[in-house]
């Protein structure tokens, strides 16, 4: 299978990105790691007649810690979350997610913003965008803007970035002591996409309360989801089986999964249940000192 | 089939003109090697049908099943989820750049050795990953092979051998490094 003709342009900066996005608004998108746009050109269901290819903007690709936040460049490949040694002290989470995206040698090509931006609801790291309470920065022609994760995700394949933008990068609230956080998701074969998945992200104060909670959902609904109230309830408490319990029954509440191939819908809500309270214990575990 | 492709010897550059022609620019097997294609020429179809390197094969194309695998810059990579134009200005290394000086390489010689194949279609993609895995760790336990090759199916359900074929290059490579005194 080879895709549809189009045409091909590599910008070198992210200002010309814009600028051809724009030129070509309606018909063109954007390439990066190019593992879920070329299969979607390949089967037809995807045919721009414009690829902007961001790869050959320079300083795009990193991973840094930078005020109160950590930034993650849009063209970082998933292998280098994985590889990152930062990620895996402060944010392990997101070392957790690149485990388990894809494989590994998609892994090498495919891209943090890519994952972020395609609007999949079987993408991993949109979920863990939301445990964290990150933002994605964009530039488009009026300039940058900031969305907040909570904020991107419209509907299946639809996000908040308009079509003339670009993402930057992915800013992170700077790790805290006692935090914690984990992602795991149920997969039926080997790089394919979950049937569930969990990310989860606890901050606790200094008498072991639970200051922070965040709870993201994969593949149980047309986006990734937040679970909101099965992260409030934990604020304020000092977490305990039965609290990790009552979160995990509002998180399935929250799913809104369908039945298809990877599984019919009330397995999936019950995986949901079980996932998080799993997930929750790891986050906890981590918070409070241990792996 | 796949790409409209004609090799030209002029020296261009920029692959930023758009338009329904591109020029590839890249070095495969340590040759430079230039030519121009449509933009949507996958890398995969630029190594067997324009520089008609073949030991690269296609199985799934869609990107599953490693049988493409490649070297981009040192990383192995799906070539048939990769545009020809990407590799501009990078290197890449296909199994038929594994052996040196007609000698095969460790890692080949370790999978005639165990027969760490069956029907031989993903062989060239399973080699590629050992070889990048061996690079990066040297002495790789057996769950570490296996994650290795995830990405990478055999059909014939040959790992057993597989595993085996990657276990004892790594051990060759090892020794032989010994042997010459460099780091283990």
């Amino acid at each position: 299978m080879i895709p549809p003709q189009f045409e091909y342009y590599a910008p070198h900066s992210v200002d010309e990105a814009v600028a051809l996005l724009t030129r070509f608004d309606g018909e063109s998108k954007v390439l990066a790691g190019g593992h879920s746009l070329i299969p979607l050109m390949k089967l037809r269901l995807a045919a721009p007649r414009v690829l902007v290819d961001i790869n050959r903007i320079a300083n795009l690709a990193y991973i840094r810690e930078d005020g109160a936040q950590l930034k993650i460049g849009a063209t970082t490949r998933t292998n280098d979350l994985l590889d990152s040694p930062l990620l895996a002290k402060s944010y392990p989470i997101l070392t957790d997610a690149a485990q388990q995206i894809a494989d590994p040698l998609v892994r090498n090509l495919g891209t943090v913003g890519g994952n972020l931006c395609h609007g999949d609801p079987g993408n991993d790291l949109p979920a863990c965008m939301l445990a964290l309470g990150a933002e994605m920065a964009v530039v488009g022609p009026n300039g940058p803007r900031t969305i907040l994760a909570s904020e991107f995700y419209r509907d299946t394949f639809v996000t908040a970035l308009e079509s003339t933008e670009v993402l930057v990068e992915v800013r992170i609230p700077k790790s805290r002591p006692r935090q914690g956080n984990a992602y795991h998701k149920i997969e039926k074969r080997i790089g394919d996409f979950a049937m569930a998945g969990v990310a989860t992200n606890l901050v606790l104060d200094g008498s072991g309360r639970v200051e922070f909670a965040g709870i993201g959902l994969t593949g149980v609904g047309p986006t990734a989801l937040a679970a909101t109230q099965a992260a409030s309830v934990l604020v304020g408490q000092m977490p305990d089986e039965s609290h990790l319990a009552h979160s995990a029954r509002l998180a399935q509440e929250a799913a809104q999964p369908t039945s298809d191939l990877r599984g019919p819908m009330e397995y999936k809500r019950a995986m949901v249940s079980v996932l998080v309270r799993r997930v929750l214990g790891r986050s906890l575990a981590r918070a409070r000192g241990g792996a | 089939m796949a790409a409209v492709s004609r090799p030209v010897t002029h020296a261009a550059s920029l692959t930023s003109t758009g338009g329904s022609v591109v020029r590839v620019q890249t070095i495969v097997n340590g040759q430079a090697v230039a030519a121009e294609v449509e933009p949507r020429t996958l890398l995969v179809h630029f190594l067997r049908e324009v520089l008609g390197l073949t030991g690269t094969h296609i199985g799934c194309d869609t990107s599953h099943c490693g049988a493409c695998t490649v070297h981009l810059d040192g990383k192995p990579v799906k070539s048939c989820t990769v545009l020809a134009v990407q590799a501009t200005g990078r290197e890449v290394r296909t199994v038929e750049g594994l052996e040196v000086g007609g000698k095969l390489s460790p890692v080949q010689e370790a999978f005639v050795a165990e027969h760490g194949l069956q029907c031989g279609f993903c062989t060239s993609g399973m080699m590629m990953t050992a070889t990048a895995l061996l690079k990066k760790n040297p002495n790789p336990s057996e769950d570490e092979i296996r994650d290795a090759i995830r990405g990478n199916l055999c059909r014939c359900t040959g790992y057993v051998n597989i595993v085996k074929a990657i276990r004892l290059a790594g051990q060759k490579m090892q020794s032989a490094a010994e042997t010459r005194g460099g780091p283990a």
